[in-house]
């Protein structure tokens, strides 16, 4: 940080999350291919291509989640601040980390409160948890529309209300990057407005990853764009630049709808 | 069937070749589905007739003094099988507080780190295990506890109740604990939470409902065993909450009564089996119930 | 984060030390095993050494008060009871299991499937009581007289009808393992793809020809596997079959008989052996059963998880 304040241009200059050389594989399946990129603090990344391209798979080993499933192995770096993040602990690293799931995933057993806090009290933070609740859900535009039942379960809740509760169990654990994966996938036209709205709020103070498979959705809300296909990083630029004047062959096809 | 196409379908493909007459196969099929289903019936016959029985003939010994009182001398009127329902509990109790954690234990073992090769073993074993006779637990039971303490207790019939419990609850924590999705440890393990945490909290906490539907089950298998326990708590006429005293239980009580030459003690027995049958019943409803609510959530 | 959080290192021990104790519990389950064997055998250790193994197995004499002990006849009254069984069983419960898979609408299927729960809940010893009181007056004063009548001929239906022995206790056996039998069949004909019953019905096949084309012989070996599964908890089967079998140690043709068992022998005896002697012959019986009980049920898992694996690959 020191060095920070001195060289404020370094600062700048250097990514939030930079990835450099990263393969993963899933037994013998190579699903990530040699990708180097570079995420801007503050900015919102948006990962594009077709099923099955790696996408996943990618921001899955930004947080070592990847590494938990069986078979599942990666090589390279991933450098959080200049740390690479394989160096530290895993369990450290996904709170400074955090990840939206495809399909919200609450736990079923607690309430809506317990749901929030949850990834704090399972560490044993102590923490103004009231304070927390209130902060967290009224980011993410949920508090007016729970605040009254906030002891009921959370499955009661709706999908697109479900999807942003995680978002807000994501936030209290205080982060500094957000992996999204495909958060909106699962949810009807109204409900991925709302998420949208969202990230462009959370970019103020988060660096985000985002997957999508929706074109009209990473140009609405990503800064930057990366566009994979078949596990290779193909094309990475602004999303402005990606999606009017791509480099390459493969990134026009796909943009313009030739095939995927 | 549609028997007229079945039959074009022969002389053209020959597909069907034992077409014989229609009658006949329609004939056949009819009589082997009435068979199958007969046998339902047959199945059904003696559960309704013991159902039956045991409600119709337990019900006039029930009365207060029934559950409260000790038993009676052949011949005098009164008396109950208090001592047993106690001691039916009481070691049941004992029981599952060693039964429960190692069953459960190793069905966690089973859901978390199974897939190994000692998971297998582990698994394949506790399948068998299932299998094994309660009287040979009876007879371990009586060679590890009874023998060295030359003494018939209720730790001893508690130990062999443990021992059958585990192997059943063992596949059936798996089986709960598998049922719980993998999204929601991944959930709880993005938020930074360590893996031992998110087994506890999170999965275990998700698999609860089942967990105590299992271990319900467990519990009330083990009030209905006998075998295991005719040498190693024996009996005993009174009162007994010591756990290296000889007890009574319900089960061994209903056997005594029952190869009895006395009338009015086979009505104690369809008594006492009524008693059983309540416990056991009212165990898995509420295990029931526990399920319910899990597959709500 | 704030303070009073996880520190790594703690997370580490944390993960270690519960690997270590569910492993330690799984291990557990072996330990059990570990256990039973070396209890039965250390208490029939005496026995063994005065009778030799080979002799105490294949001696018909049981003689307590000169400590001859033969496991003959029990192994016998063991085997017919479950043969009754089984034979009983077998036919009911797998129709059982056929009309609940193949024939009937799910309703009847729930129906069904909680009677047959119940059914395996009753304790054995409620099944004695009732075999005592219901099943064997029935049988002395109807059924045997008629077999008698009808079949006389035969050894199996010779001798004065008395209402106990192996028959009774065949079975009560027979109605305690058809829940086994008839849960596992099913379990079994539930992991069979609808696909393959569906391409007998489309070549005009009726439903009983699809069973028996199909569905019979790609579900064979588990259902071979649920009848070995009925079959060992019939042999280990104590109470009831001590409450009707007759508890005479001989060995009879007919099934009107009185025999014994080979857990109904430990269950009388065993609180009251004179002598370490005694007490291994009944042991040493107890470690028979289970050895038996357990090779059955372990071939039987296999059967039904190679049924199961063969299905899903198909």
């Amino acid at each position: 940080m020191n060095v920070a304040l001195s060289t404020p241009v370094a600062d700048t200059a250097r990514p939030k999350l930079e990835v450099q050389k990263l393969d993963a594989w899933f037994g013998n399946v190579h699903a990530v291919k040699d990708i180097s990129l570079g995420v801007d603090a503050r900015s919102v990344l948006a990962i594009i291509g077709p099923s099955g391209c790696g996408k996943s798979t990618f921001v899955r080993c930004l947080n070592r989640m990847h590494e938990l499933t069986p078979g599942a192995r990666s090589e390279g770096r991933v450098l959080l601040d200049g740390e690479d993040v394989y160096a530290v602990d895993p369990v450290y690293l996904r709170r400074r980390v955090g990840m939206v799931f495809q399909r919200p995933n609450v736990f079923p057993t607690m309430s809506i409160r317990d749901n929030v806090v949850a990834g704090l009290r399972l560490n044993r933070v102590r923490a103004d948890y009231e304070a927390i609740v209130e902060r967290t859900l009224t980011q993410t535009a949920l508090w007016d529309e729970v605040k009254d039942r906030l002891d009921a379960s959370a499955i009661a809740l709706s999908g697109g209300q479900q999807q942003r509760l995680c978002i807000a169990r994501a936030l209290a654990v205080e982060p500094e990057v957000l992996l999204m994966d495909e958060p909106a996938s699962a949810l009807d036209p109204i409900a991925t407005a709302k998420i949208e709205e969202l990230i462009d709020e959370l970019k103020q103070q988060y660096t985000i990853v985002i997957v999508t498979h929706n074109m009209q959705q990473a140009i609405r809300i990503s800064d930057k764009t990366a566009f994979f296909y078949m596990g290779v990083l193909i094309e990475h630029g602004t999303t402005q630049q990606l999606f009017t004047r791509p480099e390459r062959r493969e990134t026009e096809d796909y943009v313009t709808g030739k095939f995927g | 069937m549609n028997m007229a196409m079945t039959n074009v379908a022969a002389g053209q493909y020959a597909i069907p070749r034992r077409v014989g007459s229609h009658r006949a196969r329609a004939v056949t099929n009819g009589v082997m589905t009435g068979l199958c289903a007969a046998a339902v019936a047959l199945a059904l016959v003696p559960l309704f007739s013991v159902l039956w029985l045991v409600v119709s003939k337990g019900i006039h010994s029930l009365s207060l003094s029934f559950f409260t009182k000790l038993p009676a001398p052949v011949g005098e009127l009164g008396g109950g099988v208090g001592n047993a329902i106690v001691g039916t509990l009481f070691m049941v109790g004992l029981a599952s507080c060693i039964g429960l954690p190692l069953g459960v234990g190793a069905g966690i073992f089973l859901a978390e780190r199974g897939d190994g090769k000692l998971g297998h073993v582990v698994r394949f074993t506790a399948e068998v295990l299932a299998g094994v006779p309660s009287i040979v637990v009876g007879v371990v039971a009586y060679g590890l506890i009874v023998l060295p303490m030359r003494h018939f207790s209720a730790m001893a019939g508690a130990v062999a109740l443990a021992i059958l419990m585990i192997p059943t609850l063992a596949r059936a924590t798996e089986e709960m604990i598998r049922l719980v999705p993998r999204s929601l440890r991944e959930a709880s393990l993005a938020l930074g939470v360590p893996a031992w945490r998110t087994s506890l909290s999170v999965v275990l906490r998700t698999a609860l409902g089942g967990l105590i539907n299992a271990a319900l089950l467990a519990i009330a298998r083990a009030a209905g065993e006998t075998a295991p326990l005719l040498f190693t708590a024996l009996n005993n006429q009174y009162w007994n909450l010591h756990p290296l005293q000889p007890t009574a239980s319900l089960t061994v009580q209903i056997y005594n009564y029952a190869i009895s030459p006395y009338e009015d003690w086979h009505d104690k027995a369809w008594g006492a089996a009524l008693c059983l049958l309540i416990l056991i019943g009212g165990l898995s409803l509420i295990a029931r119930l526990a399920a319910g609510r899990r597959s709500q959530a | 984060m704030a303070s009073g959080a996880d520190t790594p290192r703690h997370a580490h021990l944390g993960d270690r030390a519960f690997a270590a104790g569910i492993t330690l519990l799984g291990g557990a389950v072996l330990l059990v095993v570990g256990i039973i064997v070396v209890a039965c055998a250390r208490l029939s250790a005496p026995a063994f050494a005065k009778l030799g193994f080979f002799r105490f197995l294949t001696g018909s004499d049981w003689n307590p008060v000169e400590d001859s002990f033969g496991a003959l006849p029990f192994i016998y009254g063991t085997l017919v009871t479950s043969a009754i069984a089984i034979v009983v069983a077998m036919p009911v419960a797998i129709g059982l299991a056929l009309f609940l898979t193949e024939m009937s609408p799910s309703r009847v299927r729930r129906f069904v499937s909680f009677f047959v729960e119940i059914l395996a809940a009753i304790p054995s010893v409620v099944f004695g009581l009732w075999g005592l009181m219901v099943l064997v007056p029935i049988l002395r004063d109807v059924v045997e007289p008629a077999l008698q009548h009808r079949l006389g001929f035969l050894p199996l239906f010779q001798g004065a009808p008395m209402g106990i022995g192996f028959l009774p206790a065949g079975i009560v056996l027979a109605i305690m393992i058809l829940p086994t039998i008839a849960s596992v069949t099913i379990e079994v004909l539930r992991t069979m793809p609808a696909a393959l019953r569906e391409g007998a019905l489309a070549l005009g096949a009726t439903r009983w020809e699809a069973i028996g084309a199909v569905v019979l012989p790609y579900a064979r070996r588990g259902i071979m596997g649920a009848v070995i599964l009925g079959l060992a908890r019939a042999l280990g089967e104590t109470m009831a079959v001590t409450m009707l079998i007759g508890n005479q140690p001989e060995i009879h043709g007919s099934l009107f008989a009185a025999g014994y068992s080979l857990p109904s022998v430990i269950a009388n005896e065993f609180a009251e052996a004179s002598g370490a002697v005694h007490t291994g012959a009944l042991a040493g019986l107890a470690l028979v059963l289970f050895g038996v009980t357990l090779m059955l049920s372990a071939s039987a898992r296999l059967l039904v998880r190679l049924s199961a694996r063969r299905l899903v690959a198909a």
